[in-house]
């Protein structure tokens, strides 16, 4: 068995939080780029260019992509010869405090959405949560910076089994048409389907780590998600909302089992600086075990 | 697209904004203050207690931003524009109270134009997520009021050829309707 040690996953957050905050993905920037070549609308042109020289500038001088800094999302994944004692995410609080204080970047959240909204000074807590995965040998955490205007422009609602695949093309589309240009396109739109009302909104966000090179793993997943894309470019929100062809960089769309009553449908909108990463932890966990063995 | 680059110094003058339409792309050299959520709360209330905009924001533009500590030598590592649809609640009473243009990225309720077309005001859009490119064009920055609130205080700030999208111009007309 192997076994997360806190202070690990303390440290994996710390070292990831200034790069994710400062350096877009390379996934992403080869989007970008991709979109600046193809764009037809001079508005939309524009936009990108500005993107691109933004995401330059911010990798050079190491400066926030976006001002928005986010809240931070920890997701820990482990398998089934990984074990964990008591809180694992206890140092994760630390790390993000230190990282965001040390990294000039932003503290955006407040201590209570409803009774004290004052600002944590130090952009904590982070939002974490651990799944456990039938299989050996997995041990990894996603880990990303969310915006705060395009989790915004997310939602969740519960259409009936009757209404079926085009119910859920159209909710998407109509999220998109009224939310795009708050949530800074060109999007990576996360779609979740199928379990339960809490858990739908965890299927789209997990979505959206699936990097923008990686296809899905089943064919039906993939149509799909390709309808979806080619539907929201046709809409011409464009870069910024301003107008154009690239909408969307793409779609990721996370589907699972759910009650017979049930089609619950989340979105949540990803951004162009789409900052997020997942490190394969199972490395250091066997590194930490061979130095266990020599002490 | 450059050649059609109109420059605009601020504060505005209400005159030069009659020839502004939406979409035009402009450069915005000069004075603004900052402001979001929380400070708008706070403004629209001095407002109604006083009977008019305190920290002489009369004739000013209010950004909607709330920026990254100062980084690389510059007042601020990151600006750039959030939601300006958040500040709705507050920016027709501000309009008329003397605010000439608001800045943000997103859509605006009917009200907000109805304001700007009564008022002769103006709200630009600039792109959400160049925050890096956009602090280099802050010369400088000092907080006015509401320090407490962190990145959500008054700030007034100063920038050089920042880069901004006519939003709604003085007619009404949107450049999310284009």
């Amino acid at each position: 068995m192997y076994s997360i040690d806190p202070n690990l996953l303390g440290d994996v957050v710390y070292q990831a939080i200034p790069t994710l905050a400062c350096v877009l993905p390379d996934d992403v920037w080869a989007s970008l780029k991709h979109a600046a070549e193809t764009e037809t609308s001079a508005r939309g042109q524009l936009v990108l260019d500005q993107l691109l020289e933004n995401a330059d500038i911010a990798k050079a001088d190491r400066v926030p992509i976006c001002q928005d800094t986010g809240s931070v999302w920890v997701c820990l994944e482990i398998g089934s010869d990984v074990c964990i004692t008591g809180d694992v995410f206890s140092q994760v609080n630390n790390a993000v405090a230190a990282a965001y204080t040390e990294a000039a970047l932003r503290k955006s959240i407040v201590r209570d959405a409803l009774f004290d909204r004052t600002n944590t000074t130090d952009n904590t807590p982070a939002f974490c949560e651990i799944h456990t995965l039938p299989e050996p040998g997995v041990a990894r955490v996603h880990i990303m910076l969310k915006g705060g205007g395009s989790d915004n422009a997310s939602r969740v609602v519960m259409l009936t089994p009757g209404a079926g695949r085009a119910a859920v093309i159209e909710e998407v589309l109509s999220c998109v048409r009224e939310k795009a240009p708050n949530a800074c396109p060109p999007l990576i739109v996360g779609v979740g389907v199928g379990a339960t009302f809490d858990k739908v909104a965890g299927l789209a966000k997990q979505a959206l780590m699936r990097p923008l090179d990686e296809v899905a793993p089943d064919e039906q997943t993939a149509a799909f998600e390709a309808e979806l894309k080619a539907a929201i470019n046709a809409l011409g929100i464009g870069p910024a909302g301003l107008s154009g062809d690239m909408t969307a960089f793409d779609v990721r769309v996370k589907t699972a089992p759910c009650h017979i009553a049930a089609l619950p449908v989340a979105i949540n909108m990803g951004c162009s600086a789409m900052r997020r990463a997942t490190i394969d932890l199972m490395p250091l966990l066997v590194a930490a075990e061979q130095g266990g063995d020599h002490e | 697209m450059s050649e059609s680059l109109r420059r605009l110094t601020l504060p505005l003058d209400r005159e030069a904004l009659k020839e502004l339409r939406a979409g035009d792309a402009c450069l915005l050299t000069g004075p603004m203050y900052t402001l979001r959520d929380a400070g708008h709360i706070r403004l629209l209330a001095e407002l109604e207690e006083q009977g008019k905009l305190p920290y002489d924001l009369a004739g000013q533009t209010i950004f909607y931003a709330g920026p990254t500590p100062p980084c690389a030598g510059r007042p601020f590592g990151a600006i750039g524009p959030t939601t300006a649809s958040r500040m709705d609640f507050a920016a027709p009473a501000l309009y008329r109270a003397g605010i000439v243009a608001t800045l943000g990225k997103g859509r605006r309720s009917r009200e907000v134009k109805q304001a700007c077309v009564e008022t002769g005001s103006v709200y630009f859009a600039s792109v959400g997520g160049a925050a890096a490119l956009l602090a280099k064009c802050i010369d400088t920055s000092e907080v006015i009021s509401y320090d407490e609130l962190g990145t959500e205080a008054l700030r007034k700030i100063t920038v050089v050829d920042f880069p901004v999208f006519v939003g709604v111009d003085c007619y009404g007309d949107d450049v999310y309707d284009l």
